[in-house]
Order: C-alpha cells, then structure tokens, then sequence
C-alpha cells in the first residue's frame, strides 16, 4: 500500500490571519500527502487547524484575513497554491471536492435537490444538455443509496432528513468523478445510526470510485473504523502521522497517548479516566517549544525551548517529540545500561 | 428496600400541533409518551437516546420546566407534579440542572460571581458576605481558582465555563442533578476532565446524577443503571453492565453496533438500520421500532409493547420477550 502514488500533496502549507491581535498562524508548517483511493483520516481538537487546512487546499480561506504566507499544495504535481479564482473554479469539483458539517447550510432551501445537483453538473461539464446533466443527476442519487430518486429531484431540501441531506450533498460532490473528497465532519451532525449508514456509504464509494478521501473528525472510532491512515493535529502541527493500526496500538506521541486514552471505551468501564491536563492553547498564544509542552507529562528542558522536528519513528510513522530523536534515544539507553 | 430518591410515573408530553386560522389542533406531537422509571439516592442514571426520542423533554418535565401532560414526579416523597409554583420554585433548591451548552446558559453580562450568588439570593441562602464566600469555595470545589470570580464568561474556554455551570448548579446543595448533554460540546480532552469532575463530586458530595447524553461510551462510563429511549418511550432499562454486554431490546443492539470504537481491530456484529427515524407527529401504530426492526412481527404493527422486567433489574419493551414467544424459542 505505500507505494502507491500520491494525488495531493501538502508541503510546508502555513496559513495564517491578519487580525487586529497581530498574525495568527493557524496552519503552521504542516506536511502530509493523500495517496490514491486511501481514505486519510486528519484529526485534532477544535483549534487545531483541521479545517483549515482542508479549505487552504480548497483554496477558500476567506482573504482577507486568511492568506496562505507559506508552501505549496501540489494535485497531480502541480503546486495550485498560486492559481487564480478561475483555474481553482476547474480544480474544485472536477479534481477536488469536499462536503461540510451541516448538510443544511449548504444547501439553498429556495431550490430543489434537482436544479442544485443539475447546476453543479453543467458548471463542470461544458455542452451537456439539461437532459444529461438530469440523467446523470438520477444516476449519482441512485448511487448514494437514496430511494425514488426521481421524485428527490423536485423536494426541497427541507423535506429531507439529515441523513438524506448528507446523501444528497455526497451525491453532488461526486457528480464530476473527482480524485480527491475532503469530508469535514460529515456524520458530526448526525444520530449514531445515520452516521454508521453515512460511514459505510463512503467505504463503500472509496472503494468502487477509487476517489481519495479525507475524512477530518474529532471522533476517534470514526477514525479507527474508516481510515487506513491518519495525521493528527495539535494547534497547527502535525504531531503524529501514520496507518491506523500503528497509531492506536502503538501511539507514540503524548498528546496522542493522552487523547486515546481519554476516550471512555463503550466495550469496558474503566475505573477513572484519564484528563490532558490544562486547554487547548490559543492559536499563536505559543511562540516557542513544543505547542504540547504546558500538557505534556513527558516534558523536558529542550521541549520548552526548541521546536521538535518529525521524527521518522518507523518506515510510515512520524512523530513531533524530542523522545523520540534519535540522540535522545541513545542518551537514555546509556542512562539505563549506566544505572 | 428503601424508597427511592425519584420516581416517574406513566409521564407524557403531548405538544398541541396547530393549523389553520383559528390555530384548530389538528393533532399532537408525543415527545414523551408513558415513561416510568426511578432513581436511586447516590446512582446515576443514564438516559441515551438519539434526536428526537424524547430525552431532553424528559428532564425539562422532571424540574417542571415543562409540565407534564400527565404523569406524576415523586421527589422524596413529595409528589411535584402536584405543587403550586411557588412551592416548585422552592423545591427546585434540591434538584438542578446542568445544559449542554455552556456559551449559552451562562449571562454574558454578568460577572461569575453574580452568577453563582443568583441562585442563594432566589432561594435566600445566607448573606451578601457568606455569599461571597460560598462563591470562592465552589470555585475551587470545581477546579477554578476564587480570582475567577469577577471575570465574566466569555474570558474563559469551554471547559471552564462548563465548570461555572455546574458550581452553579452545586451552590443550593441539591440531592439531585439534572444533566443533559452536560459534555456533548467538548473536546475529547476536556470532556474527560469534566466527566472526572463530575464523578468526584459525586462521591464526595453524595449527589444523585441523571445523565442525559447521546454519546453511548460516555454514558457506560458514568452511569450504574441506562434507560434506552426511542420515540419518546422507554425501551429498555438495565444496569450499564449489563445493557452493554447484554442488549435485550432490538432497537439497543443496532444502537451499541452502531458506535464507533476506538480500536482498528476490533470486529463487530453489524446491524445496520435502514431509514430514518419516524416523525413524533406521526408515530407507527404498536411498536414505533417496528418500521425499522429486523424481528417485527404482526402484533408489533398492533399491541404496544410494555415495559416489563425480563430479568432482575432488567426491564424491556419488547414482543420478542412476551411469554408465549420465549416458550417457542
């Protein structure tokens, strides 16, 4: 599986907002790639700078005040970080796409799921005919699962449920085959089993479609049961990255530690859970060290002062944390064969 | 054995849907249709349900913030349904509650202090100077710190304003503690502080929690007993131990199979529900599950199934469990 081919790229991407309170980075130096048909989980807390990661790549972080200071975001090779609105009109949807949370607010409550589904298909697919586009329209409500999809075409999307709605929205970003789908907390706004029908749906897709997904949650069984591999985020880094197994059997950074462990497990009940100390720092609240250190129950001198690098751990895993540099893993193997 | 802390008897709420010009009822919304259960003195209650079941109502109903269609609320042995509400605003000194959203239900306007004195002056607890000092405590009591006080809420983070809530909620010396979603708009980091939060205080306060939540990890780990709701009826109700290894009713099942476990290995068995929960407006005739149960038979489109004690403190509302049906199997 590692040798397959990656379709985007993230390289060194910065993005940060000019506000009154000074530049605030809220993406800072994060690098990751998406690998064809993988689905790549990218999980963190709020603030961590899942989301806007994923609309740095869609190329709509609102500007001002957001701007993109640093890195590239390369599909197919090509850095697009530098397109103009219109070249970024042909990635999104043809290349890219993405759904958001709340399948309400995106979509127009004035216009039926048909003329929505139908518009987005002639915006992309120049010369097809309203008949086409109508048809085709059929063919991706049918493939999301949704039943008498001809009569869906003229409801309005408040005659749907929830549920539906997320259908709907998975359909129209679908519409044009695109190679990526960035899913921002799709199923977040959903009941337990409407999110389980919406997770399978995406496996299912992910596997007959080949389209890449980046599923970012909050939700670590959302993660566990979806993705082949995951990055995870902490105030604007990446502080772990590697396969799915890998990072829940064998999680090396603190902050991945702590944040597995303070899951409560619905399959045992276990005596008293465990707490990160502390919050969330604000974004650019941390200028220097490691943005865990104030949290983290490892912590020594050098993660205060210095920025830990990612640290290649295991052929597929990195980890952001001094404990695992190798100069300090052979400092503390002699400490131990010295005591 | 002892009587218990509150008891819930055949309570409903029906919400009027209005039509027309002259606001004709033209039929009812049955949020919570026939619930009973009760609480222990020192157990937590957990109630887990999707959207739309009826749980939130549930609460409201129990603290009459919504009177009750019908019904009866005993609460140490005083029936509250039956008060005037002046004698309920007096009551409501035993029981509070806790909201989901702490941006919300903490006035923005008012510094801490004047929000954790409210409640003492409504229920005329000591003076403006024990006041203060009260505040100061429970501060600390929750994990903040007493110069807190004269901050107001947007100065702090999520969590922490989850802590206002609940000191606030503490400052009466209540016996019980109405929960809803109390840590459903937290981070996972902080989720787990509060809920520790909650259990110490728990144990050292010997409080009487009812924990209302969606999140199904969440409520194993809190709760000694679970009621399971679906379309405003109690469906089943166990102890946590053995409603998670043990789910009689079929609407349990899908639910547990249904959550995500943390653990890349770990198998399931996958029962996936088809469709989508049927409108209160409009239940299903019998069963309401039975639209979407794998199991329904004919007499659950007829006879609604009653909440019976299949096993020691194990009640469920299904026909799988009648009695003639057990004698086949």
């Amino acid at each position: 599986m590692t040798n397959r081919k990656a379709v985007l790229e993230v390289k060194n991407l910065q993005t940060s907002f000019f506000t009154d309170d000074g530049v605030i980075p809220s993406v800072d130096f994060v690098d990751f790639e998406v690998r064809e048909g993988e689905i790549l989980g990218i999980v963190g807390e709020s603030g961590s700078g899942k989301s806007v990661t994923s609309l740095s790549v869609m190329g709509l972080i609102p500007s001002p005040p957001g701007k993109i200071t640093s890195g590239e975001i390369r599909y197919n090779g090509a850095d697009i970080t530098g397109y103009s609105e219109k070249q970024m009109r042909q990635i999104r949807g043809n290349d890219i796409a993405m759904i958001f949370q709340e399948p309400m607010t995106s979509l127009n409550p004035l216009f039926t799921i048909g003329s929505q589904m139908m518009e987005a298909v002639l915006l992309h697919k120049k010369g097809w005919s309203k008949k086409q586009a109508h048809a085709r329209s059929v063919e991706m409500l049918k493939l999301v699962g949704l039943p008498r999809a001809e009569e869906l075409m003229k409801d309005y999307p408040h005659q749907l449920s929830g549920g539906m709605r997320q259908r709907v929205m998975i359909a129209m970003a679908l519409v044009c085959d695109p190679k990526v789908l960035i899913a921002d907390e799709p199923t977040t706004a959903l009941d337990v089993t409407i999110q389980a029908q919406i997770l399978k749906l995406m496996k299912d897709l992910n596997t007959r479609l080949n389209t890449a997904i980046i599923l970012i949650t909050h939700d670590l069984g959302v993660v566990a049961e979806t993705c082949e591999r995951v990055v995870v985020m902490y105030a604007g880094k990446v502080v772990e990255e590697g396969p799915v197994e890998r990072i829940f059997t064998n999680p090396q950074h603190p902050y991945t530690k702590g944040l597995l462990a303070s899951v409560p497990d619905m399959r045992f009940k276990k005596q008293s859970l465990y707490s990160i100390p502390g919050n969330v720092p604000k974004p650019g609240s941390i200028k220097e060290g490691c943005r865990f250190a104030a949290r983290c129950s490892e912590v020594f001198g050098r993660c205060t002062v210095e920025s830990p690098p990612l640290y290649q751990t295991a052929p597929d895993h990195k980890t952001r944390c001094f404990l695992y540099d190798p100069e300090e893993v052979t400092a503390h193997d002699r400490a131990i064969v010295e005591s | 054995m002892t009587e218990p802390l509150l008891k819930v008897e055949g309570l409903k709420k029906y919400f009027p849907v209005k039509n027309g010009l002259f606001g004709k009822t033209t039929g009812h919304v049955k949020a919570v249709d026939d619930v009973s259960f009760y609480v222990n003195e020192g157990e937590t209650l957990g109630i887990v349900g999707e959207s739309g079941c009826g749980k939130s109502t549930t609460g409201r109903m129990l603290m009459r913030l919504l009177e009750p269609t019908e019904g009866t609320v005993t609460f140490d042995g005083q029936e509250l349904t039956k008060l005037s509400p002046q004698e309920m605003r007096k009551a409501r000194r035993e029981i509070q509650m806790v909201f989901q959203d702490p941006y919300a239900s903490l006035n923005p306007r008012h510094t801490v202090e004047k929000i954790l004195m409210e409640p003492l002056i409504v229920h005329n607890i000591g003076d403006t100077k024990s006041r203060k000092k009260m505040v100061r405590d429970f501060l600390e009591i929750v994990g903040l710190s007493s110069y807190h006080a004269k901050r107001y809420p947007h100065q702090f983070s999520g969590g922490q304003r989850q802590r206002i809530g609940i000191a606030r909620a503490l400052m009466t010396n209540p016996k019980l503690i109405i929960a809803d979603e109390p840590v459903s708009a937290l981070d996972v980091s902080i989720q787990a502080q509060v809920l520790n939060l909650m259990q110490k205080l728990q144990r050292e306060l010997k409080l009487t929690y009812i924990f209302i939540a969606h999140d199904l990890g969440v409520v194993r780990h809190i709760s000694d007993r679970v009621g399971v709701m679906y379309l405003g009826k109690m469906v089943e109700l166990a102890s946590s131990e053995n409603l998670y290894a043990e789910p009689l009713h079929p609407y349990t099942k899908a639910l547990l199979s249904a959550v995500p476990v943390p653990d890349p290995n770990f198998i399931r068995e996958e029962i996936l529900l088809e469709g989508d929960i049927p409108s209160p407006s409009n239940p299903p005739s019998g069963c309401t599950f039975h639209t979407r149960c794998p199991f329904a038979m004919d007499r659950c489109k007829q006879v609604v199934p009653q909440l019976e004690e299949i096993k020691t403190g194990h009640y469920v509302a299904c026909h799988l469990y009648d009695a003639d049906m057990i004698d086949k199997n």
